[in-house]
C-alpha cells in the first residue's frame, strides 16, 4: 500500500517537475533534437538577451514601481483598516479583494474601456503599472494586517501617545518597524506576482511596453524551442530566489507562503 | 491632528486608487455590456446564442473535470504525504508545490514540452508504437495544463485538512471493527469535505478564468476566456466581450465566495 501510494505520488511529482527541468536543460543545449550529446551552450541565453533584454528590464521596472505604490498605499491603509475594524473596514477589504476573484482579462477590458482614450497614458508602461497595483494591493494589505494582528498595536500606539507622539510619528516610528515582517512578506509577494503577471498585462501592453511574460508568450509562439526554453530559464532564475525567500520568511512568521500563477 | 483624522488620511490613497482604477472601470464594463445591438439581452446571449452556449458548456465541463481529477489526485497524494514520514519527504512536497508561482503561459509551455510536437510523450509513443501522440494543442492538452497548475494549490489545502483530522475518530472506528476502506469512506473523507469544497472552488474558478494557458496552447481552443479575447481583439465586438467578461467574473466570484465561506480565508484565482 505504501509502495503504491509512493509510486503514484512520485508519478504526479514527475508530471510537474520533469517539463520544468527539461525546459531548463533545453535552454542550454545546443540542439534539442539531438539532446545533450550535442553539447551545452550559452548561445541561446545570449540570443534571448539580444532579443528580449528590454522586456526583462521593463518587468523589473514595473515590479519595483508596483512595490513602491503598494507600499505607499497599502501599508497606511492596512493600519487604517486594522485600527477601524468596523463594518466599513470589512467592506473596503472585500472590495479591494475583488480583483483577485475577477479574471484578469475582465479587469484589463474594464481599464481599456475607461482609460483607453487617454493616448499618452495608454501607451506608457504606467498603464500596465495601474493594473498590477490593483491586482497586488490586496496581498500587501492582507499581509500587513495579518502581522498587525500579531503585535499589540493598541498598547504600542497608546504608550507612544502617552509620551506625546503625534499620530504620524507613532505610525512612522512605532507601528511600521514592528510591522516589518508583514511588510517584507507582502513585498516579496507583490514583486513575484508582478514579475509573473500575464492575463492583465497581455491585454494592456503595446509593442513598446512588453513585459517578460508577454515576451515569453511571443517566444513560445514564434521562436524555436531552445530560445523559448532559454527565455523560460531566465524567468525561473529571476523567480525562484523570490519563491525560496517567501517560503523562508513565511516559515519564520509561522505561515506557509503561496503565490499566484 | 487627531487620530481619527490620521486614520482617514491613511485610507485616502487606497480609496482614490481603488475607485479610480477598479470600481469605475468595472462599472463602465457592466454598462458597456448592454450597449451592443442587442442591448441588455447581450447578457443572456451566453445562454441563448448556440455558439456561446457551446463555449460555456465546454468551459464548465473542463473546469469540472479538472476539479474532480485534481481532488482525486490530491487526496491520494495528500493523505500519503501528510500521514507518512520517510527520507526525501520534504523534497517531494517541495517538488509538488513548486509550480505554484508559474504564470499560465509557462504552464502552457510545460505542456508543450510534455505533449507537443517535439514533446516527451510523443517521443515515447513514437518509440513504442511508431506513431507520435500530440496532445498539447487540444482540449486534452488544456486539461493537462489545468491539472498542472491546480494540483499544487489543492494538495496544500488537502494536506492542511488532513493535518487537522482527529485521529481519535479513526481509532474509534477501527476499534469497532471497521476495515481500512470503511474507515476512509465513513470517517476520513467526510471530515475532509470542507477542505475539498474550499480547494475545489478555487480550482474551478481558476480553470474557468484561465487565459494564459489556453492562449499559449492554441488560439482555436473553445473556452470562455479565449472567446472573450477573440470577441474583443478580432471581432471588435466590445459590448459582447464586456457582457461575457461580466458573466465570467460573476461565476468566478460566486465560486470563490463559496470557497471562502467554507474555509474562512481569502482566496485568489489565477491562470
Amino acid at each position: 500500500m505504501f509502495a503504491a501510494q509512493l509510486a503514484f505520488t512520485l508519478l504526479v511529482a514527475a508530471f510537474l517537475i520533469v517539463p520544468a527541468l527539461l525546459s531548463m536543460l533545453a535552454g542550454v543545449t545546443a540542439n534539442y533534437f539531438r539532446g545533450i550529446s550535442s553539447g551545452l551552450t550559452l548561445d541561446w541565453v545570449l540570443q534571448v538577451w539580444e532579443l528580449y533584454a528590454d522586456t526583462i528590464f521593463r518587468s523589473f521596472e514595473i515590479a519595483f514601481a508596483t512595490l513602491a505604490c503598494t507600499l505607499a498605499i497599502g501599508v497606511p491603509a492596512a493600519y487604517g483598516l486594522y485600527v477601524r475594524g468596523d463594518r466599513l473596514a470589512r467592506l473596503i477589504e472585500e472590495i479591494i479583494t475583488l480583483p483577485l476573484a475577477i479574471p484578469g482579462l475582465a479587469i484589463a477590458l474594464a481599464l481599456l474601456l475607461t482609460y483607453g482614450g487617454f493616448g499618452d497614458f495608454r501607451r506608457s508602461w504606467s498603464f500596465i503599472l495601474v493594473g498590477h497595483v490593483v491586482f497586488t494591493l490586496p496581498f500587501m494589505v492582507r499581509s500587513v494586517m495579518a502581522v498587525l494582528g500579531q503585535i499589540d498595536v493598541r498598547t504600542l500606539d497608546e504608550s507612544a501617545a502617552s509620551l506625546g507622539a503625534s499620530p504620524w510619528r507613532r505610525f512612522r516610528d512605532v507601528i511600521v518597524p514592528n510591522a516589518a515582517p508583514g511588510i517584507l512578506a507582502g513585498s516579496l509577494m507583490v514583486v513575484t506576482l508582478s514579475l509573473g503577471e500575464f492575463n492583465l498585462t497581455w491585454m494592456l501592453h503595446t509593442p513598446l511596453t512588453k513585459t517578460l511574460p508577454v515576451g515569453l508568450a511571443d517566444s513560445y509562439a514564434s521562436m524555436r524551442l531552445e530560445v523559448a526554453s532559454a527565455y523560460t530559464l531566465v524567468f525561473f532564475v529571476m523567480i525562484i530566489p523570490l519563491l525560496v525567500a517567501m517560503q523562508l520568511i513565511g516559515r519564520r512568521n509561522g505561515r506557509p507562503g503561496t503565490a499566484r500563477a | 491632528m487627531s487620530r481619527a483624522t490620521f486614520v482617514w488620511l491613511c485610507l485616502l490613497p487606497l480609496a482614490v486608487v481603488t475607485v479610480a482604477f477598479f470600481v469605475l472601470p468595472m462599472a463602465r464594463l457592466v454598462a458597456t455590456g448592454s450597449t451592443g445591438p442587442s442591448g441588455v439581452a447581450a447578457y443572456a446571449a451566453i445562454l441563448t446564442e448556440p455558439r456561446y452556449r457551446a463555449t460555456l458548456i465546454n468551459t464548465v465541463l473542463l473546469a469540472a473535470a479538472t476539479t474532480a481529477a485534481t481532488l482525486a489526485i490530491a487526496t491520494v497524494s495528500g493523505l500519503f504525504l501528510e500521514r507518512q514520514r520517510f527520507p526525501g519527504r520534504s523534497i517531494l512536497i517541495a517538488m509538488l508545490t513548486f509550480p505554484l508561482a508559474f504564470p499560465g503561459v509557462v504552464v502552457g509551455f510545460m505542456i508543450i514540452l510534455l505533449a507537443g510536437r517535439q514533446g516527451l510523450i510523443g517521443d515515447l509513443t513514437n518509440r513504442l508504437f511508431g506513431e507520435k501522440l500530440v496532445l498539447a494543442y487540444s482540449m486534452q492538452g488544456l486539461f493537462l495544463g489545468y491539472l498542472y497548475f491546480s494540483i499544487p494549490r489543492v494538495i496544500l489545502t488537502v494536506m492542511a485538512g488532513v493535518e487537522k483530522l482527529d485521529p481519535r475518530l479513526e481509532e474509534a472506528a477501527r476499534s469497532l471493527g471497521a476495515g481500512p476502506w470503511a474507515v476512509h469512506r465513513d470517517v476520513i473523507l467526510p471530515a475532509l469535505v470542507p477542505a475539498f469544497v474550499a480547494s475545489g472552488a478555487i480550482a474551478f474558478a481558476t480553470a474557468m478564468g484561465a487565459f494564459g494557458t489556453a492562449f499559449t496552447l492554441a488560439t482555436n481552443i473553445d473556452v470562455l476566456p479565449m472567446l472573450i479575447y477573440t470577441e474583443f481583439t478580432l471581432s471588435a465586438n466590445i459590448a459582447m466581450a464586456a457582457a461575457l467578461s461580466v458573466g465570467l467574473g460573476l461565476v468566478a466570484w460566486a465560486m470563490l465566495a463559496l470557497g471562502r465561506t467554507v474555509s474562512g480565508g481569502a482566496v485568489a484565482a489565477a491562470g
